[in-house]
């Protein structure tokens, strides 16, 4: 019910663009630190891991692919789209619920503005279109933390390790992390503004509301991660 | 023999789980009445404000404006009632994201092509009336305090001149001086605008300076409604208790049921 109301009110006017350009410059930009740090460190841990492991049957060389095709399929999705749970599912959950229990919501309302429209529809816009666009951005990072480790630590030879990261790359790789990437944008904001516009009465029910959105963002994310996968394989 | 009411509120009934808020309240207001609204608190008073504006829907009754029924239109309709609306709430309920001007001239930008500097001047005319300097039009609310904040919420309410206007506690936790300038801004602005008023209040002294009538709400009903005048000498227990502010008598503070 929600979701249906959530969408059709995305696709029908008016637009509120100043909302959707704040929402945008709000999960898009100011989640970047947390999502480069993120993928960064996840880059480097798991060239180190890989490295080790392969080296017990002589297959070091592989690491960068493991590197690349780790980093872009599965965990540049799936850190960023914890990450971006945490940080934006849980502030639009708090923001509108706290919205609703002032008594802005009803407010809007009464001034002739359709609060789906309004505040969620923005929202949800914003998150599936950053989330790819963070996701990007991460498994570039990642790839790089990777090459880091891998040509300093490891002693690759840095032209090698880059080559061989593209060598197996394939598009649809990449692909398959920015849908994964756009429908997780979806389901946080859409928890987030779930969670805060159902909020229950006061700072107890705001909190309870936060604390929803992101535990149920982040197991939707997890479950979708999973069907993205299989849908994908399945063909 | 009098016209049709402004709004006809006709055995309204409304209960949250086994809470039973409202159990059929009844309130006749007619055109330019001012009516406000008394009870102790969790009556129901707001949410009886709340249903006329239909954003909460009573299990029953009806609710009449202008002699059209509003429980349970189309939500066009409802969009076009909503115009003859404005309304202070009693938590304030500005927006906290939006600067002054924006929150004042909101409904006035959503209906008509307002310029930005267009709508910056009617606030910043708005909130001069009220008493406020100009310059707290590029403020955000949470700069303001509870006063002024009380006197934005007011000029939201009548930027684009409504017919009705619903106040929810407008003067509650203000000293009493301030209490009586936002009175005295209510009665004016009422007037300028002819227009029709519901006004909750717990403080007795701002019921008497801005009420024609009173309606008394407990346990969920209409228990007494008359001329401000006949206040004091009502014969109902419940109300005397209440307008003289006796601790003790028919009256209970906690939840009403
Ligand atoms: N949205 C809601 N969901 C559930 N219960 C509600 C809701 N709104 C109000 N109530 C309940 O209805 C009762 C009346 O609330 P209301 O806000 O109308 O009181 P009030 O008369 O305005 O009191 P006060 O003077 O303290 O503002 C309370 O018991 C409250 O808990
Ligand atoms: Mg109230």
């Amino acid at each position: 019910m929600f979701t249906a109301a959530a969408i059709r009110w995305a696709v029908w006017p008016p637009f509120y663009g100043r909302q959707l350009l704040r929402q945008i410059i709000d999960i898009g930009y100011y989640s970047l630190p947390v999502v480069g740090l993120t993928t960064l460190f996840s880059g480097m841990v798991l060239a180190l891991q890989s490295y080790t492991g392969f080296a017990r049957f002589s297959a070091e060389d592989t690491v960068a692919t493991v590197v690349v095709l780790s980093v872009t399929r599965e965990l540049g999705p799936v850190l960023a789209g914890l990450m971006v749970a945490g940080r934006i599912g849980a502030s639009m959950a708090a923001e509108i619920g706290t919205m609703r229990v002032t008594d802005q919501i009803d407010a809007l309302d009464s001034l002739s503005t359709r609060p789906m429209q309004y505040l969620v529809a923005p929202r949800i816009i914003a998150g599936t279109i950053c989330l790819p666009f963070l996701v990007l951005i991460g498994d570039i990072i990642g790839v790089f933390g990777g090459y880091l480790v891998g040509v300093y630590k490891l002693g690759f030879n840095p032209s090698l390790y880059l080559a061989r990261t593209l060598e197996y790359l394939e598009f649809s790789d990449v692909f398959l992390g920015l849908v994964k990437a756009a429908v997780f944008g979806f389901l946080i904001a859409l928890m987030g503004c779930y969670h805060g516009y159902n909020s229950g009465r006061g700072a107890e029910g705001v909190g309870l509301a936060t604390t929803n959105a992101v535990v149920s963002a982040s197991i939707l994310i997890l479950i979708s991660n999973y069907l993205v996968t299989a849908v994908f394989f399945g063909n | 023999m009098s016209s049709t009411p402004k709004i006809r509120i006709d055995n309204i009934k409304k209960r949250f789980g086994t809470n039973d808020v409202l159990k059929g309240i009844s309130l006749d207001i007619q055109a330019q009445e001012s009516v406000c609204i008394i009870g102790t608190s969790g009556c129901g008073k707001s949410v009886t404000l709340k249903c006329l504006l239909g954003l909460i829907t009573p299990d029953s009754g009806s609710i009449l404006v202008n002699g059209v029924e509003t429980v349970g239109q189309s939500r066009r309709a409802r969009e076009d009632m909503l115009r003859q609306f404005g309304m202070t709430f009693q938590f304030g309920a500005l927006f906290d994201s939006l600067q002054i001007w924006e929150n004042v001239t909101f409904r006035l930008r959503q209906r008509t092509k307002l310029t930005r500097q267009a709508a910056r001047d009617v606030a910043a005319d708005i909130v001069t009336q009220l008493g406020l300097g100009a310059h707290v039009i590029d403020q955000y609310p949470a700069e303001l305090s509870g006063g002024m904040q009380k006197r934005v919420a007011l000029a939201r309410a009548i930027a684009d001149k409504p017919e009705i206007l619903l106040f929810d506690e407008p003067t509650s936790g203000l000293d009493p001086i301030t209490g009586g300038v936002i009175d005295n801004l209510i009665i004016d602005q009422v007037k300028k605008l002819g227009a029709t008023t519901l006004t909750i209040s717990h403080d007795m002294a701002s019921v008497r300076r801005i009420a024609d009538k009173v309606a008394m709400v407990h346990k969920g009903r209409i228990i007494w409604f008359g001329a401000v005048t006949d206040m004091d000498n009502t014969g109902v227990p419940e109300v005397d208790q209440f307008v003289h502010g006796e601790p003790f008598g028919p009256l209970t503070t906690g939840n009403s049921d």
